[in-house]
């Protein structure tokens, strides 16, 4: 077991910048521009705007957040679906606390619960189930948007409801997966990277072969990382090494807790209950095969197929999210933020969740 | 067969008064007191301090304390934190139909039990019984009256750059107890809530130490959200360190999870003090004989005064400078 205070300590953690910062240099001296590395996982982005690590290697690193935050990349229209869904008559319609606060089209889960509607927050998609146990005369439905480290969870929700026999409860599918994803970013040639600094969390279910195509298929190299100062350093550091040494590789800079292989009981747990399908992207469209849905047999879980959602176009704002989970622009190149757009009066996702990008900006970075 | 409340005991008649008489009485031994409409005192000042407060924690037991030991040291520590002695405290509670008078019991013995250990005393009640359903079991609703002593006025117009920033132990721990309590987390811990009353101890510092500017507790909106209004109120600048802010590990632990800053959650049992940096020892070494100001710790300086926006920086490990905001919106948990 690693020590986790060793990765926090400030005399270790300032010789860290120093040691980051000394081989970025070089980095310039070299190729005469900086390193630029996207950090996929929104955790990551606001440990590394919470910890000052990405104000502090500004001049040195281009750190860029990537389509991490669940949240934030949720298609519109499929959180318009959402918040339609509390309205539907004898309900009891659960979600992780992020959600409550996203601004839909006409209104959001927290106006529609103020109203009236029985809406939960929970911490586990397993509350949900109790709670529908508890409530059989009522249709309970869980929000189920997360990646990789939420969606065995949510198989498991669906293998309790189906053992127990649950009719009354459903999820409303809009996964997303990384791989997918990281695939069109760089197939689009939209953005140019140096390397990924590779989810924590997810990468605990997926492994660190997961991430292979990476180095094989797209010649760019990934360091998996955690969350503490001296842990999102290292894997930095080993980013812009692995350039002056002109290598591809996929490091594993997390060992204590991710594996090669990842976690084989939850990639089964998927594998029963769920299968891809087509997933709309916020900001990037529908990619093929890049979010999970319930197989056929379990479809009386499936909200979806559960309720008539029908809603109109999405209201269109101002709001840029759909660039900033692309990594196109920093939240500062948005008309909106920081004016009309807050964490009080948010206009997009960025802004709400607790791993927006924008919410990260301006809660940590404003004015820097 | 449990005994529970019913609206018949909120109807003024007999069941009232056995009511009064067996628990509120009993505890408070206030009987003097109830036989007029109102309690007549005489406080040994001309200046007062006042304060009222509501309580509605949900659960109403939790690790450490309960609602009514929450109601009178919340009603104490506001007292306290303004430099006067808290004298005496009335108490009102509105009651669901059907609550356990078993658990009213405890909590109002729990009251009578933390009101002595502060001194004070509970002078006035006030019973009312609601249907089910139109509270969450209990609510509390207090006003404290305290003393103020001319010596011990706290003078935050004195403020100057240098002054050093102290708090006196660990943070959040009311915050996740209350969370771990409510059973939401699907984590256990053994962190309990730090709700005691401050009183005596700020006594002492009021007593012994001259340079102390300002005090304050801080509860809702934790630790951030107190210095960033006191910064804005008396427009000066406070800058603190990161690693000196005192956190148990199963505080941090459980934020990481759950996506919370111990910074932005409530305490129930600290206290801020703003004070001339030449005393802060000297500070520290009252605060450290007390259990509860054993893990103080000086956490920042006041690095500019009289400026035109008053604000709340925090040095990070990696030496980054940044702006600390209120708490915006509710905590809300990461889901990823």
């Amino acid at each position: 077991m690693a020590n986790m205070d060793l990765f926090s300590e400030p005399t270790l953690t300032r010789d860290s910048v120093e040691a980051v910062i000394d081989l970025a240099k070089r980095f310039k001296e070299e190729k005469g521009r900086i390193p630029v590395f996207m950090e996929v996982c929104g955790s990551h982005t606001m440990a590394l705007a919470k910890t000052g690590i990405k104000t502090r290697l500004k001049d040195y690193v281009q750190l860029i957040a990537g389509p991490g935050c669940p949240v934030c990349v949720t298609d519109q229209k499929s959180i318009d679906a959402m918040i339609q869904l509390s309205e539907e008559p004898n309900t009891i319609l659960c979600t992780f606390g992020d959600m409550m606060r996203v601004p839909g089209s006409k209104s959001t889960l927290m106006k529609a619960k103020t109203g009236g509607k029985d809406i939960r927050v929970v911490y586990s998609p397993l509350d949900s189930v109790k709670i529908a146990e508890k409530n059989p005369d009522k249709e309970v439905i869980f929000l189920g948007i997360g990646f990789e480290t939420t969606i065995p969870i949510l198989a498991l929700a669906v293998r309790e409801a189906s053992s127990k026999e649950l009719k009354n409860y459903s999820i409303w599918m809009t996964t997303k997966l990384v791989e997918p994803v990281l695939r069109a970013l760089l197939s689009s040639g939209e953005v140019k990277l140096d390397g990924f600094l590779l989810p924590g969390h997810v990468s605990v279910v997926l492994g660190k072969q997961n991430y292979r195509y990476l180095a094989e298929e797209f010649n760019i190299s990934g360091a998996i990382t955690g969350f503490e100062p001296v842990q999102l350093l290292s894997g930095i550091y080993k980013l812009i090494h692995l350039q002056l040494e002109k290598k591809v590789e996929i490091i594993n800079d997390y060992t204590y807790v991710v594996s090669d292989k990842g976690n084989v009981v939850a990639q089964s747990l998927i594998e029963e209950y769920l299968e891809a399908d087509d997933e709309a992207w916020r900001g990037i469209g529908t990619i093929p095969k890049s979010g999970l849905v319930l197989k056929e047999e379990y479809s009386q879980h499936d909200a979806k197929k559960k309720f008539n959602i029908s809603i109109g176009e999405p209201r269109v704002t101002k709001c840029r999210c759909g660039e900033i989970v692309r990594g196109l622009i920093t939240p500062e190149e948005c008309v909106l933020f920081n004016k009309g757009c807050t964490p009080a009066h948010p206009i997009g996702p960025c802004m709400v969740s607790t791993e927006g990008t924008c919410s990260a900006h301006y809660q940590f970075m404003r004015g820097e | 067969m449990v005994q529970r409340i019913s609206l018949a005991h909120g109807e003024g008649g007999e069941l009232t008064h056995q009511l009064i008489q067996d628990i509120f009485i009993q505890s408070f031994g206030h009987s003097e007191q109830t036989k007029l409409d109102s309690a007549v005192l005489t406080i040994p000042s001309q200046t007062i301090a006042v304060t009222t407060d509501s309580y509605v924690v949900k659960p109403i037991f939790f690790p450490g304390g309960n609602i009514g030991k929450l109601a009178i040291t919340g009603t104490v520590n506001d007292l306290a934190v303004s430099g006067a002695i808290p004298h005496v405290i009335t108490a009102g509670f509105i009651i669901e139909e059907g609550f356990p008078i078993n658990s009213l019991k405890e909590i109002v013995n729990t009251m009578a039990g933390e009101a002595e250990r502060a001194g004070v005393r509970i002078i006035a009640g006030d019973t009312k019984v609601v249907e089910k359903g139109s509270v969450d079991g209990l609510f509390i609703n207090t006003t404290g009256i305290g003393v103020m002593q001319e010596q011990h006025r706290l003078k935050p117009e004195i403020v100057q750059e240098g002054d050093s920033v102290i708090i006196s132990g660990t943070i959040g721990d009311h915050g996740v107890a209350i969370l771990s309590a409510r059973n939401e987390l699907g984590l256990l811990t053994d962190v309990r809530s730090d709700c005691a009353s401050l009183n005596l101890l700020i006594h002492e510092l009021l007593e012994e130490i001259k340079g102390i500017r300002i005090m304050r507790d801080p509860t809702r909106g934790g630790l951030a959200t107190t210095l960033v209004e006191l910064c804005e109120d008396f427009r000066f600048t406070v800058e603190m360190d990161e690693a000196s802010i005192p956190v148990r590990k199963e505080v941090q632990g459980a934020c990481d999870i759950l996506g919370y800053d111990p910074i932005y959650l409530a305490n129930e049992g600290k206290v801020v003090i703003i004070v001339d940096s030449n005393e802060e020892q000297k500070v520290l070494a009252i605060l450290k004989n007390y259990e509860m100001g054993k893990n103080a710790s000086v956490i920042g300086q006041i690095t500019s005064c009289h400026v035109q926006t008053g604000k709340l920086l925090i040095k990070t490990t990696v030496g980054t400078t940044r702006r600390l905001n209120r708490l915006s919106g509710q905590l809300l948990p990461r889901i990823c």
